[in-house]
């Protein structure tokens, strides 16, 4: 039965223009368990990671994530997954504050009085709270999407080179939310090309190469 | 899987949400209002002195100068959800597409309606129009016509941004739309501030909410295609 | 020529349409025996138009122009109602077939479109000594052309195959619900300023050869979309195929 799978991809296949990003790829996720993602720029793992997310469809294939088919099963699926990647998501004129208690509210939770401010404070922001994000460096633009992963509390952890922008800090902090949500039961799949950081924190490993499942070198 | 908050509710944190926005740069708004000044004075220079030919084609500049405020404001309305991709976040927070929708076209259609309001003055000093003739009407026809103009404009700006040639892909789509709803508002504006004998102005503003309706349903239900992929 | 015969034929046209898209054994034989008979009733139209039927009472012979004029007009309308029709077709159910015939009608309407108008305008300079007649006919299909010359170019502009069929499909359900509107909203407007409307030809010989430029641009409009098709069909199968299962060799080291 598919629910014992986080995500269970059969032959996907994913287009954009002429140019095949991921072609028949097919593996599976149980719950609860970590997946390593690596392959050179340009291999699809954004893309994959952005199918499992339901922000995009395979133009082939069947895609699971926790048992719902992803398209059909969209509405079913958001709640649940969050996704951390290149594009954050954030409105560049509002303040990281208003931008997570807009996330908050939208999840039913702007009732809660210190959500934001306790979020805030855990990812080093606390200060610039109030400053538009417009004037945030690279880390702390990552750094509010990481906050708002958090709120969300998700079943699926989705996670595009989440150490990027990070200074050494930043990198260890990120580890230890990564075990964090791991000791939650939380699936994760980690993009990342630190490949030593990434095999200690995960426990299977899905290497691309042309958008193709491949044995890693 | 019930959703955490309403259809109603999450339209009116976008619309809030874009407020929000459009106060925080508020620079930007006052630039579209100085051009949409520009824009009133420039009909007049175009079309000579004469007082009355100018007050009898008021409301055609009044409209026209809006129509053309509004691809910058509703091509604005989306940069700031492609910058980003917030409209992308948003949808998978998740956020109904509908509601952004519903969001969105309140969001376009208050600022064109504001921006009207704000250009009244400007039309009685350069038109000479006289504005107490039939005022909760004009404010009507003003509200129904921003929201005409938004609800085809808010699914073609959404499908603009993400389009190459964005700019003129807009207007060019766009416009030729919001042909009859520019004649529906100019004769309903017109019979607001001129003598109505045959008691047109209750029929166009038929024709006005007809359209809007109608756009407002159809894009209600297309926009969801846009927002994400399918 | 019995008045139902038009639409019959529409409907017949219609049809064949659906057929060669469905039915690959009707494809390469059905539209020569429709390009024939298009092309000797467009002759025996040029004889019709010209000499056989009557100068009109006000018109004279400036008015000959509407016997290919309003056929044009009609045919942009039908070819953009089809390309409507594909559209809802694509949203419900995705297809290239569909895609690649709402792109075909799209083009012959802007075809049709362009020229009628054009056509329309020339008619208007003598009769009404404007170049523009504000009837509501030709202004919807105007404003129809503008937005389909939009759709186009929304369509050229968009790379993704499927984006470029959903968006497109979308714009041309938001143009064409335009198309009620405006065509109401300047009979209202003429009604309130008596306007003068087109004068319909109501003299029997001219009604006929009217109906025969019809079935004549019908044949056309029949052709021009098939083959339409023809050229967008094997332009959407290079972007369907599936990569192969296997890796590529790779090269010898």
């Amino acid at each position: 039965m598919s629910e014992q799978l986080a995500v269970e991809a059969v032959d996907i296949s994913k287009r954009f223009g002429a140019r095949w990003a991921l072609a028949r790829l097919s593996f599976g996720l149980p719950l609860g368990r970590s997946l390593l993602l690596t392959g050179h720029n340009g291999s699809g793992k954004t893309t994959l990671l952005r199918l499992i997310a339901t922000a995009s469809f395979p133009t082939a294939g069947t895609l699971r994530v926790l048992g719902h088919d992803a398209r059909t099963g969209r509405d079913q699926l958001r709640p649940f997954v969050a996704l951390v990647s290149h594009a954050s998501f954030h409105y560049e004129d509002l303040s990281a504050a208003q931008n997570l208690s807009l996330s908050a509210k939208f999840l039913g939770r702007g009732g809660e009085p210190k959500l934001v401010a306790e979020l805030l404070e855990r990812m080093g922001l606390s200060e610039r709270a109030d400053s538009p994000v417009r004037q945030f460096s690279a880390g702390m633009r990552k750094r509010l999407a990481i906050a708002r992963l958090l709120m969300k509390a998700p079943r699926v952890a989705l996670l595009d080179e989440p150490f990027g922008e990070l200074d050494p800090a930043g990198i260890k902090q990120m580890e230890g939310i990564i075990r964090e949500l791991q000791g939650q039961g939380t699936s994760v799949v980690l993009a990342t090309h630190l490949v030593e950081q990434g095999l200690s924190l995960t426990n299977e490993r899905l290497h691309l190469e042309a958008g193709r499942k491949v044995a890693p070198s | 899987m019930t959703p955490k908050i309403s259809l109603l509710a999450a339209a009116w944190l976008v619309l809030k949400k874009d407020w929000q926005i459009e106060w925080r740069t508020r620079a930007r708004l006052t630039a579209i209002i100085f051009f949409s000044l520009s824009t009133l004075l420039l009909f007049s220079f175009a079309m000579g002195p004469d007082v009355t030919t100018l007050r009898a084609h008021a409301p055609g500049y009044l409209w026209l100068a809006l129509l053309f405020a509004s691809v910058l404001s509703l091509g604005e309305s989306f940069r700031i959800e492609s910058e980003n991709q917030a409209l992308t976040g948003l949808v998978l927070t998740p956020v109904e597409p509908r509601a952004i929708f519903v969001g969105k076209v309140f969001g376009n259609a208050s600022l064109l309606f504001v921006l009207s309001l704000v250009l009244l003055p400007v039309t009685v000093a350069l038109y000479d129009v006289d504005l107490s003739r039939d005022p909760l009407r004009l404010v009507l026809v003003l509200f129904l016509g921003s929201v005409g103009i938004s609800a085809p404009g808010t699914v073609y700006s959404a499908i603009s941004a993400n389009a190459r040639a964005r700019d003129v892909m807009l207007p060019l789509l766009l416009f030729p739309v919001l042909m009859p709803l520019l004649l529906a508002a100019v004769s309903a504006t017109k019979f607001t501030l001129q003598p109505d004998p045959q008691e047109q102005v209750d029929s166009w503003l038929k024709l006005l909410t007809a359209f809007d309706l109608i756009y407002l349903s159809v894009g209600f239900l297309l926009f969801p295609k846009v927002a994400e992929e399918d | 020529m019995p008045p139902f015969v038009p639409l019959t034929l529409l409907a017949l046209v219609v049809a064949a349409i659906i057929a060669h898209v469905a039915s690959p054994k009707v494809r390469p034989w059905l539209w020569k025996p429709v390009a024939a008979l298009g092309a000797v009733m467009l002759v025996a139209l040029w004889y019709l138009g010209l000499v056989w039927a009557p100068p009109e009472q006000f018109m004279s012979d400036v008015g000959r122009i509407l016997y290919v004029h309003v056929p044009h007009v009609w045919m942009a309308l039908i070819a953009f109602t089809l390309n409507v029709g594909c559209a809802v077709a694509y949203l419900m159910k995705k297809s290239w077939v569909t895609d690649a015939l709402a792109e075909s009608a799209a083009e012959v309407g802007v075809y049709f479109g362009a020229v009628g108008v054009s056509m329309g305008s020339i008619w208007a300079r003598p009769t009404w000594g404007v170049w523009w007649d504000w009837d509501p006919r030709l202004i919807s299909t105007t404003v129809m052309l503008l937005a389909y010359v939009g759709y186009l170019a929304l369509r050229s502009f968009t790379e993704d195959p499927e984006r470029r069929a959903t968006w497109s499909a979308v714009a041309a359900i938001l143009s064409y619900v335009a198309l009620p509107i405006v065509w109401f909203s300047v009979r209202w407007w003429n009604s309130l300023h008596q306007v003068q409307s087109s004068p319909s030809t109501v003299d029997k010989p001219m009604v006929q050869v009217l109906r025969w430029g019809a079935v004549t641009m019908l044949c056309f409009l029949y052709v021009f979309v098939v083959k339409r098709y023809e050229i967008a069909r094997p332009r959407q199968t290079a972007a369907i195929e599936l990569p192969p299962l296997g890796l590529p060799r790779p090269e010898a080291a």
